[in-house]
């Protein structure tokens, strides 16, 4: 078996006296769905803000294709193909929704500074090409009849696709999702879970999915992670984890696991 | 959206700004000093407008910027004397103005940027009054009786060539894929740095191009007036160059550029309540928030049936 994508070896994280992730270990393969849950508070936004670098390990290890992520600017890690949505949606608002791609897919346009100022013909080409991906992107995901609509005034269930697809655009080898369903009404919750299963399909990304509706969970994920109180108390099949006793105690309390 | 044919533009308004310069000779003086102090407030305004406007970073130093390149080239004119050719030292003083003072925007930048803003416009203001004092105590510049007897080199073709060439710049910048990332950040920096814009550096650098053209400017103001004193570099002036770009609209370049003329013509035509200039900037402010809230020349934004 070749080395996981993303690979957690106790990692830990403490903000002075909290322990808000302790010793998480586990890894992602390749084109893996895993989900990761646990109660509102267990440090699951924290796990991911751990991932993507905005917070550093108080200790343990954190690989990402075989290279350790450690000291790595959240930006340098997108370079390096993770991206991630966030639980409270952030756009770019005053940008229009082409302009939202545009922005994420500025990692394959190696033209800077120089090349905005001069306009040359590699420049030209490499504009219309970045714009060209990026309508592609917009085609597939039914957002290009809005291209030119200000991110902020989209509806919110398209603002929450549009940030899905903007983490798409940098190419990303392993994409987060923070509550994606997070205020969907149950069709909007179907048809995130097939936008999921097909981006997974299309892209062969490896997904981490944190996500407190179990329906959506249970229903793509092929391995969940289970948090409480910063700790992994659990990790297996969607089948085990629900008959799991400890996870239920979790959720449910002590005396439901006993009836 | 790339500007179509933006270099054209570019090339035109040059081409005019040389034209302007062959005719200039046979103006009203008056009218063609205000019309320089009108381009002048064009290369403040646009270039502040990317730090503040663009890149959302409220800075109060651009007095600060605009002294630094202002005694800067003009202390290389008076080092070198009355020449000849004034045509080619003039650009080559004025670029090493915008030059140091986008090296004093690098140093101050680097560690301000990391605080965002209240505490950011407070370490600008306060890097501002720290290049007053510096230069008051001076005594290479003229201290705090100021440098006197600068060329007079800036003409009207100068201020209006340059102005054009800070519009071209801050805008093609800005209408570019690379650009659009100064936005993002202006929009939500915790996003952008997730998809893969480095956002110090995109401040950064938001940050020298701004001080090099406040430079630029000040060294054009040095060989306009040819006389430069500590206290015109105060944080009155700073607050002046903010009010443009607030009254324009942050981030929108024609808005920025049509209050930094309405704002260097109105102090003219209201000679007579010059004392009042800052009370009447205070009022312009609270109606402009209140009825006006995204700039006085901006267009009201397409409204959406809510679903």
């Amino acid at each position: 078996m070749s080395a996981p994508l993303l690979d957690l070896q106790q990692a830990t994280i403490k903000f002075g006296g909290l322990t808000a992730v302790s010793e998480l270990t586990t890894s992602i393969g390749e084109g893996e769905l895993v989900g990761l849950i646990g109660p509102n508070g267990a440090g699951k936004t924290t796990a991911f803000n751990m991932i993507t670098g905005v917070y550093q390990p108080t200790s343990g290890h954190i690989r990402f294709a075989g290279k350790c992520t450690r000291g790595i600017k959240p930006s340098k890690l997108a370079a390096l193909g993770i991206a991630r949505t966030f639980q409270n949606i952030r756009l770019f608002g005053s940008l229009s929704v082409l302009d939202n791609i545009r922005v994420a897919a500025r990692l394959h346009n190696k033209h800077g500074y120089t090349s905005a100022l001069w306009r040359g013909k590699s420049w030209k080409s490499a504009e219309a090409e970045t714009e060209k991906h990026a309508l592609e992107l917009l085609e597939i995901f039914d957002l290009a009849k809005d291209r030119d609509e200000m991110a902020k005034s989209l509806p919110y269930g398209d603002q929450r696709r549009l940030e899905i697809v903007r983490a798409l655009a940098t190419r990303p080898k392993l994409l987060l999702l923070d509550e994606p369903a997070a205020g969907m009404n149950p069709s909007e919750k179907d048809d995130l879970m097939k936008l999921i299963r097909f981006i997974k399909e299309r892209y062969n990304l490896a997904v981490l999915l944190v996500e407190h509706d179990m329906k959506v969970v249970m229903g793509i994920c092929e391995r969940i992670a289970v948090l409480e109180y910063g700790r992994m108390i659990a990790e297996g099949t969607p089948k085990e984890i629900q008959r799991h006793p400890k996870v239920i105690e979790a959720y449910l309390g002590a005396a439901a696991v006993v009836s | 959206m790339p500007l179509p044919g933006a270099k054209r533009w570019l090339l035109l308004g040059i081409a005019l700004a040389v034209l302007v310069s062959c005719f200039s000779a046979q103006f009203n003086r008056y009218y063609l000093g205000v019309a320089v102090d009108v381009g002048i407030a064009i290369i403040l305004a646009t270039s502040l407008n990317l730090i503040n406007g663009h890149t959302g970073q409220f800075s109060l130093g651009h007095a600060g910027f605009m002294a630094v390149g202002g005694y800067f080239s003009a202390w290389i004119s008076l080092k070198i004397g009355p020449v000849d050719h004034a045509s080619w030292y003039f650009p080559l003083s004025l670029l090493a103005g915008g030059l140091v003072a986008s090296l004093v925007g690098l140093m101050v930048g680097v560690p301000s940027l990391r605080l965002k803003g209240d505490y950011l416009a407070i370490v600008t203001l306060g890097f501002g009054e720290i290049i007053r004092v510096v230069v008051q105590n001076t005594e290479a510049v003229g201290a705090a009786s100021g440098l006197k007897d600068i060329p007079k080199y800036t003409t009207l073709g100068w201020a209006f060539g340059l102005a054009v060439v800070t519009v071209y710049v801050i805008s093609s910048l800005v209408n570019s894929t690379y650009g659009r990332g100064f936005i993002a950040v202006h929009d939500d920096e915790i996003a952008a740095e997730s998809n893969g814009i480095d956002t110090t550096r995109t401040k950064v650098t938001a940050f020298v191009t701004g001080a090099f053209f406040a430079g630029i400017a000040g060294g054009l103001y040095a060989h306009h007036k040819q006389f430069l004193s500590p206290t015109g570099f105060d944080w009155v002036k700073s607050i002046d160059i903010v009010v443009m770009v607030i009254l324009g609209g942050m981030g929108r370049t024609a808005g920025v550029i049509a209050a930094a003329v309405l704002l260097t013509l109105m102090p003219e035509f209201l000679r007579d309540f010059a004392e009042y200039r800052m009370i009447i900037y205070a009022l312009l402010i609270i109606l402009l928030m209140l009825l006006r809230p995204a700039g006085l020349f901006s267009i009201p934004l397409k409204r959406r049936p809510t679903t």
